[in-house]
C-alpha cells in the first residue's frame, strides 16, 4: 500500500499545543541552536517567531473536507501548495517543521500525508510533538478538547514549564496524559529545554518503528491499591506503586493482543469496517500483525478512517509472534473491538 | 523544472529556483536571473514569459532575454499562479488575492473566498476564472458588476477555459475534474482518474481536452452542444506509471505525454500510434512544450533534466 521510496522523502515535523504552552519557544530553539541541519517552517500568520529566514514561511490554516465519501476526512488545503513550493528549492533544507495554532485538531495536518498522492511521495509525517503547559493543562484537558486531542495524537510529549508545578502535581499531570496516551515519549521541560534529537527525526510514523515504544502505563503491573480519589468529578485514579493511574472519561488507548496468527481476508474487512463505522472517534491506530503463513510482519497505522499499511521485515526466530494493535480515541466501543478481533484469528 | 515553453525558435525552461534557461540552437544555453528564490507558477503568451516566485515578485521575461518586474507583493507573500489575457494583461495571486495589472493602468485586486488555486483568462475579453475551495469565480476586473460565483464542493487547484469559451473546468483536489457549461452553469462530472490531475491541455482542433491523472492519456470530447456531458473519455498510450504532463501540437492531432518514470510519447490522436520522444529514467516529466510550427519539443523533468527534441 505505501510506495518504498522513502529514501529522499523530506522529514515533517508537526508541532502542536494549546495556547501559551510554549510551542514558540521550542521553535526558537529549534531554529537558533547549533546542530547543523537546515529546516523550513511552516508558521500560523499569527505567530510570534522572532527570527528572520526565507525558510520560515506564514500561513493561514485552511481546512479541506475531501469529498471521499468519507466525513472524517480533512485535510490542510494550505499545506499542501506550501510543502509544494518549498519541495522546488529541495536541498536547501533537511526537515520540515509545522507549527499549528493552539487550537488546531492535529487530524487534518496528519491526515494531509495519507491523501495527498504528492505530498506523500515527496515528504513523510515523521512524529506529533505536542508542548503541554504543566500548570494548566489538567484544566485544559477538562475545557478544551483541542488540547486533548492533541495530546492523544503525539508522539512525543514535552511537559513544559515544570518549574511552576510541584512533584506531586507533575506526576498526576503525568498520569492524566498516559491515560489519554500511553505511547507518546515523554520528556519534562524548562523553556522547553529538550535534546532536540528526542523532539526531531522521530520517525514515530514510520511503519517500521510502530509500537516499539512499549506502553509503560500498561506494563505498570496489576498489584494496585484502591485509593480512588473523587476529588475531581471527571476522572477517577488509583496508585500504581506510586504512578497514578487514571481513566479518561471520554478519551481512552484500547490494546489488543493476540499469539493467534490472524486470517487476512478477516481482518481487512473488519478493520476497514471498523474504521467506516467509528473512525470518527478512533483518533490513531498502530499494529504490528502476524498473518498465519506469512513470514513478515505486517504493519499499518491510521487517522481517523485513513489507513496505511504494508509487509515489513520477517519475523525474527527469537520474535514472539503475536499481533498487537493500538486504538487511541474517544468513547470506543471496547467489548465490540475486542470481539470483532478476535473472530479474525485464522 | 516548473515549465518549457518557446521565445521564437529559442527554448525557455522554467528552472524551480531563481532563473530561467534560454536554448537556441547549437549555442550554449542561456542562464537569465528572474527571482530570488523558488519560482512557484509560470505562463506564456508566446511573446513573453511571465513568472511568480516565493520572494513575492512578478517578473516578465522577453524574447530578446530582456527582464521586466511587473509587480513586487508588499508583504512578500508567494506568489502561487499568473496568467497572461489574450490582451497581455497579467494577473496573479498570493493566498486570498488575486490580482489583475492590464498594461496601462493600476492594479485591481479581488479577494477570493479562500487561497486561489488556479487562474486563467477568457479567451475572449477581459475575464478572469478565479478557482478557489467550492468552486470558482469569475470576475470581469474592468466592470464595476459584482463577481458570478461558479459552486461545486471542495477544493480546486487548476481551471481552464475551452478556446471557444463555452466551458469551464477544473481540477480537484479530489482525482476528478469539474467542468461547467458556462450559458446555463449545467455541471459535468469528469471521473475516473487515479491521480490528481496536474496537466489540462486543448487539442489543436478545439475538440477536446487531453490530461493526466491516469498511468494513459485521458482525452475528453468538447465537440457538440452538451461537451462531455454523458461521454465517456477516450484512453491512449497506457504504460506503467502515471502521466504528469501533457502538450497537445499547434496544428496536427498529436499529443506529446510525458509520464512519471520520465518517459515522454508522441501519440497520435486518431489512432492512438505511440512515437517515443524521450526513453524512461529519472524523475517525472514536469515541462512539455511544443514551438509553434510544432516541429520541436522541449521536455523537462522535475529534478531538472531537460532537452530539446526535433521532429522535423
Amino acid at each position: 500500500m505505501t510506495d518504498k521510496i522513502t529514501a529522499d522523502k523530506i522529514p515533517v515535523t508537526v508541532l502542536t499545543g494549546y495556547l501559551g504552552a510554549g510551542k514558540t519557544t521550542l521553535l526558537n530553539r529549534i531554529l537558533s541552536e547549533p546542530h547543523g541541519q537546515k529546516y523550513a517552517v511552516i508558521v500560523n500568520e499569527f505567530g510570534e517567531i522572532g527570527i528572520d529566514n526565507d525558510l520560515i514561511v506564514g500561513v493561514d490554516e485552511e481546512i479541506f473536507e475531501m469529498n471521499n465519501g468519507c466525513i472524517c476526512c480533512t485535510v490542510r488545503g494550505d499545506l499542501i501548495r506550501i510543502i509544494q513550493g518549498l519541495m522546488r528549492r529541495k536541498g536547501k533544507f533537511d526537515a520540515i517543521i509545522v507549527e499549528t495554532t493552539g487550537l488546531a485538531d492535529p487530524a487534518p495536518v496528519a491526515q494531509t500525508f495519507f491523501v495527498d498522492q504528492e505530498i506523500g511521495r515527496k515528504a513523510k509525517l515523521d512524529a506529533v510533538v505536542t508542548v503541554a503547559d504543566a500548570r494548566w493543562l489538567k484544566d485544559r484537558l477538562r475545557d478544551a478538547p483541542e488540547a486533548k486531542n492533541q495530546i492523544a495524537f503525539a508522539d512525543v510529549i514535552l511537559i513544559n514549564k515544570t518549574d511552576l508545578v510541584g512533584d506531586a502535581d507533575l506526576r498526576e499531570i503525568e498520569a492524566r496524559i498516559r491515560a489519554i496516551n500511553p505511547y507518546a515519549r515523554l520528556h519534562h521541560t524548562q523553556r522547553c529545554a529538550v535534546p532536540l534529537a528526542e523532539v526531531l527525526h522521530r520517525n514515530a510514523f514510520d511503519l517500521d518503528r510502530i509500537l516499539d515504544v512499549e506502553p509503560q502505563f500498561l506494563e505498570a503491573g496489576d498489584d494496585h491499591d484502591h485509593h480512588h480519589d473523587h476529588a475531581d468529578d471527571h476522572h477517577h485514579g488509583h496508585d500504581h506503586g506510586g504512578l497514578k493511574h487514571y481513566h479518561d472519561e471520554d478519551m481512552q488507548a484500547l490494546a489488543l493482543k493476540t499469539d493467534r496468527a490472524l486470517d487476512p481476508d478477516k481482518f481487512f474487512p473488519w478493520i476497514q469496517n471498523l474504521v467506516a463505522q467509528e473512525g470518527k472517534n478512533i483518533l490513531r491506530s498502530k499494529g504490528i500483525l502476524a498473518f498465519k503463513d506469512d513470514p513478515k510482519r505486517f504493519a499499518f497505522q491510521g487517522v481517523h478512517m485513513m489507513l496505511d499499511g504494508d509487509h515489513q521485515r520477517d519475523w525474527r526466530d527469537s520474535e514472539k509472534r503475536e499481533s498487537r494493535l493500538v486504538f487511541i480515541g474517544r468513547e470506543l466501543p471496547e467489548s465490540m473491538i475486542r470481539k470483532g478481533f478476535e473472530e479474525c484469528a485464522a | 523544472m516548473v515549465g518549457a515553453y518557446f521565445l521564437g525558435s529559442a527554448a525557455v525552461f522554467v528552472l524551480g529556483e531563481e532563473a530561467l534557461l534560454f536554448a537556441a540552437g547549437d549555442d550554449e544555453p542561456r542562464r537569465v536571473g528572474v527571482h530570488g528564490g523558488a519560482i512557484l507558477t509560470a505562463a506564456c503568451d508566446g511573446e513573453r514569459v511571465v513568472t511568480g516566485g516565493d520572494d513575492g515578485k512578478i517578473v516578465s521575461t522577453n524574447g530578446d532575454v530582456t527582464t521586466v518586474e511587473i509587480a513586487a507583493d508588499p508583504k512578500h507573500r508567494w506568489i502561487d499562479h499568473v496568467a497572461i489575457a489574450p490582451d497581455g494583461t497579467v494577473a496573479w495571486s498570493a493566498g486570498k488575492d488575486a490580482f489583475v495589472q492590464p498594461r496601462k493602468s493600476e492594479p485591481r485586486k479581488l479577494e477570493a473566498p479562500s487561497t486561489v488555486g488556479g487562474l486563467a483568462f477568457a479567451p475572449k475579453g477581459l475575464r478572469l476564472a478565479i478557482a478557489h475551495y467550492h468552486g470558482v469565480t469569475l470576475w470581469f476586473p474592468n466592470a464595476e458588476a459584482a463577481p458570478e460565483r461558479l459552486e461545486w464542493k471542495g477544493s480546486h487547484v487548476d481551471v481552464t477555459f475551452s478556446p471557444d469559451g463555452r466551458y469551464l473546468v477544473t481540477a480537484m483536489q479530489e482525482p476528478t475534474l469539474h467542468g461547467w457549461r458556462l450559458v446555463d452553469g449545467k455541471h459535468m462530472r469528469m471521473s475516473g482518474y487515479s491521480a490528481k490531475v496536474r496537466s489540462m491541455a486543448w487539442t489543436a482542433d478545439h475538440k477536446a481536452l487531453a490530461t493526466s491523472g491516469a498511468p494513459q492519456l485521458i482525452v475528453w470530447p468538447f465537440q457538440g452542444k452538451d461537451g462531455p456531458m454523458g461521454k465517456q473519455p477516450r484512453m491512449l498510450a497506457p504504460a506503467e506509471h502515471q502521466v504528469s504532463m501533457v502538450a497537445c501540437h499547434p496544428q496536427k492531432e498529436v499529443t506529446a505525454v510525458g509520464y512519471e518514470d520520465g518517459l515522454a510519447l508522441l501519440v497520435r490522436m486518431s489512432d492512438g500510434a505511440e512515437v517515443l520522444a524521450r526513453r524512461p529514467g529519472g524523475s517525472p516529466v514536469s515541462a512539455l512544450a511544443w514551438d509553434s510550427a510544432g516541429t520541436t519539443l522541449a521536455f523537462g523533468t522535475e529534478d531538472g533534466e531537460a532537452g530539446v527534441i526535433n521532429l522535423s
